[in-house]
């Protein structure tokens, strides 16, 4: 099903999260994380950190926050258990730490087809920001939609 | 860590093998990141969509790739970080992530390695490859 293009430049809901460390180590654990630095936070300081740090692909998890995350993608009638997540970037700018409340602006930039309508593909811009104003990072995602009778 | 002056193009980094991902592993992943797409842990909901199975999600591994990079480099010096997702993880699959220094410029002032980075399963898979861009 296309898409509704007029959907590009469309702001989604925004998502605040205070971090905190039994969050990071609950990540860390998922990840199977070795590193002391991201559990301990006297390592962490040892490495020059004040707490430990907020690893590079968690940001991606501010906007995961929402009540309802992928809401937006039922508002555009996709279903989600079509859905693959086919690109993922980050523009780092500062880091973040426990204590941080930080703050995911996500905004759809582009919707377009390839295979003659087999595959969509909703392109996300995300930026997050601490509460004080300073930007954290910049994401962009590529989510792509199999069709069903697609070839793809 | 690396002594960072040192750093040339064609440089490997030490290999990151992942444990094999486990269902157990999806659920942590699942909680711990906030996506609760149920396609990655609910059986009954991957069959309803005609899958076989669950799949990991593509950000688990990333995450690894993540690993591999800050192993490699002390975070903070992190610039840009960024994959395709170029296959689905199976339950059970055994992600190895690699990366080898492709090029050394400078950018902004600042010396910057590119580091080209893959997750590849154990029968040859390439489910992400990418780049990461960090400050020497």
């Amino acid at each position: 099903m296309p898409l509704d293009p007029t959907v590009v430049g469309t702001e989604l809901p925004t998502a605040t999260m205070t971090v905190d460390r039994g969050r990071l180590r609950f990540f860390a654990k998922a990840i199977g994380e070795t590193d002391p630095k991201y559990t301990d936070v006297a390592a962490a300081r040892a490495a020059g950190h004040p707490d430990l740090p907020v690893p590079p692909t968690f940001l991606f998890s501010i906007e995961l926050e929402a009540p309802d995350p992928f809401s937006y993608l039922s508002a555009l009638g996709v279903d989600l258990r079509r859905v693959l997540h086919g690109e993922q970037s980050f523009v780092y700018h500062a880091m973040a730490y426990p204590g941080d409340e930080l703050l995911a602006t996500p905004r759809i930039s582009d919707v377009y087809t390839k295979k003659a309508g087999a595959l969509d593909f909703i392109a996300k811009a995300t930026r997050i920001t601490r509460a004080d104003g300073t930007v954290i990072a910049d994401l962009q995602s590529l989510i792509v939609i199999q069709n069903p009778g697609g070839t793809a | 860590m690396i002594g960072i002056d040192s750093v040339a193009v064609g440089d490997e980094l030490p290999p990151l093998q992942a444990p094999d991902v486990s269902r157990l592993t999806l659920a942590l992943f699942a909680g711990a990141s906030g996506d609760h797409n149920p396609m990655h842990v609910d059986l009954d909901e991957a069959r309803s969509a005609g899958l076989p199975d669950v799949f990991a999600h593509g950000m688990l591994s990333m995450a690894y790739l993540g690993r591999l990079i800050t192993d490699w480099v002390p975070q903070e010096r992190l610039r840009t970080f960024r994959v395709r997702f170029a296959a689905i993880t199976p339950v059970h699959a055994r992600p190895t992530c690699t990366g080898r220094v492709t090029d050394i410029s400078v950018v902004d002032g600042e010396r910057r390695a590119t580091v080209e980075i893959v997750v590849t399963l154990a029968d040859g898979t390439i489910t992400l490859s990418g780049d990461a861009v960090v400050g020497l």
